[in-house]
């Protein structure tokens, strides 16, 4: 089985993406799904990432968190966020199979990044909606 | 759940290499990472423990370049292998497109293959796939140790055991010494393209 996106959805994806994060900040985004497919990444220019694996990490780490969760009697966890030194690097769920990544330094404060990133998904949400159902 | 990007025509494919604890999942794409070094930009990832035990996966990208205008990217995974980590393997195979079934051949093994192939249709079936529509090979690895006189399962006992009922294709295999790993990695890419290539291309 595969699933494809268009042109069109993934300029109007990664516009949102760039006014929304990029231009406030954050250092680097990636829309992935729960596979660890890249769907779209963006980054401010400073520094490239090896995006593969790093999909592939995210993917397997939310997966696990989710898996903990349920064993626990959560549905989710709502905060998904690792702290580093320089670089943090925060997680959102856009659906069942779609996952937000961004990476963001200390100039940036969590609670702006959190509205933010959920202003984004509210409207990535609408465009992948076609998608997410397709999934469903 | 291979992602069609129809703007950068990039497509990227899972294939994961499942299978028993110690049959050389890893060992494959140590082989592979090493043969392709030149063609693989980034490092193998590898979350182990210090046993030198997979416990959640290795991924290695691999490119494999042009197919009708399409950038394919191959992203190989492998599971652990050890019974008590099927969590962590289940999810490992979401979103799987190709599946290389590692059997350990060595004899003392048999039972351990079997319980490995019925987890691996028990975890397909929670995503709702199966054996008998997903691309897949399977590979009786470590045939080198005939040489030593270690007592291995002839190739129609594990036939028997294992594909009766499917008839993959099927390669016998050392992994450490490479012989037939390439084999067995070009022919789950061309099945898994072509089917890809059916539903999308
Ligand atoms: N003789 C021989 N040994 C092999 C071969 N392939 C793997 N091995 C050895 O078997 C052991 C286990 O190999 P791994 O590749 O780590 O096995 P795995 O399937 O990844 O195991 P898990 O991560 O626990 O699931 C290692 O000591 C390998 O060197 C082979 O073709 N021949
Ligand atoms: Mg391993």
């Amino acid at each position: 089985m595969s699933y494809a996106l268009d042109q069109k959805q993934l300029d109007r994806i990664e516009e949102i993406l760039k006014t929304d994060l990029i231009d406030n900040g954050v250092r680097c985004v990636f829309l992935i799904d729960m596979a660890g497919n890249i769907i779209t990444n963006l980054d401010n220019g400073e520094k490239q990432h090896d995006i593969y694996s790093l999909a592939a990490l995210a993917a397997g780490n939310f997966g696990a968190v989710s898996a903990m969760a349920k064993i626990i009697g959560e549905s989710e966890f709502s905060l998904l966020f690792h702290k580093g030194k320089k670089e943090n690097i925060h997680f959102n769920k856009i659906s069942a199979e779609f996952l937000l990544i961004t990476i963001f330094g200390n100039d940036i404060s969590l609670g702006f990044l959190r509205l933010k990133v959920s202003e984004s998904v509210e409207q990535l949400k609408r465009i992948m909606e076609s998608l997410m159902s397709a999934h469903a | 759940m291979a992602f069609v990007n129809l703007k950068s025509k990039v497509i990227q494919v899972k294939i994961v290499y499942y299978g028993p604890g110690r049959g050389g999942k890893t060992t494959n794409l140590e082989y592979i990472y090493q043969k392709f070094r030149q063609r693989i930009n980034s490092e193998m990832v590898t979350v182990k423990t210090h046993g030198d035990r997979t416990l959640f996966f290795d991924f290695l990208p691999f490119d494999i370049g042009l197919i009708n205008g399409y950038n394919i990217k191959i992203q190989l995974y492998t599971v652990p292998g050890q019974v008590k980590y099927n969590a962590t393997r289940r999810l490992v195979l979401r979103g799987v497109d190709g599946v290389v079934f590692v059997a350990d051949a060595m004899t003392v093994r048999r039972e351990k293959n079997i319980q490995s192939l019925e987890n691996l249709q028990e975890n397909l079936t929670s995503y709702k796939k199966g054996l008998n529509t997903l691309p897949w090979v399977l590979q009786y690895n470590k045939i080198d140790l005939r040489e030593q006189g270690i007592p291995l399962l002839p190739v129609d006992v594990l036939e028997g055991d294992l594909n009766r009922e499917f008839h993959a294709p099927h390669f016998p295999a050392s992994a450490v010494k490479g012989t037939n790993v390439v084999a067995t990695l070009k022919k789950i890419i061309s099945m898994t393209i072509a089917s890809i290539k059916k539903e999308f291309l």
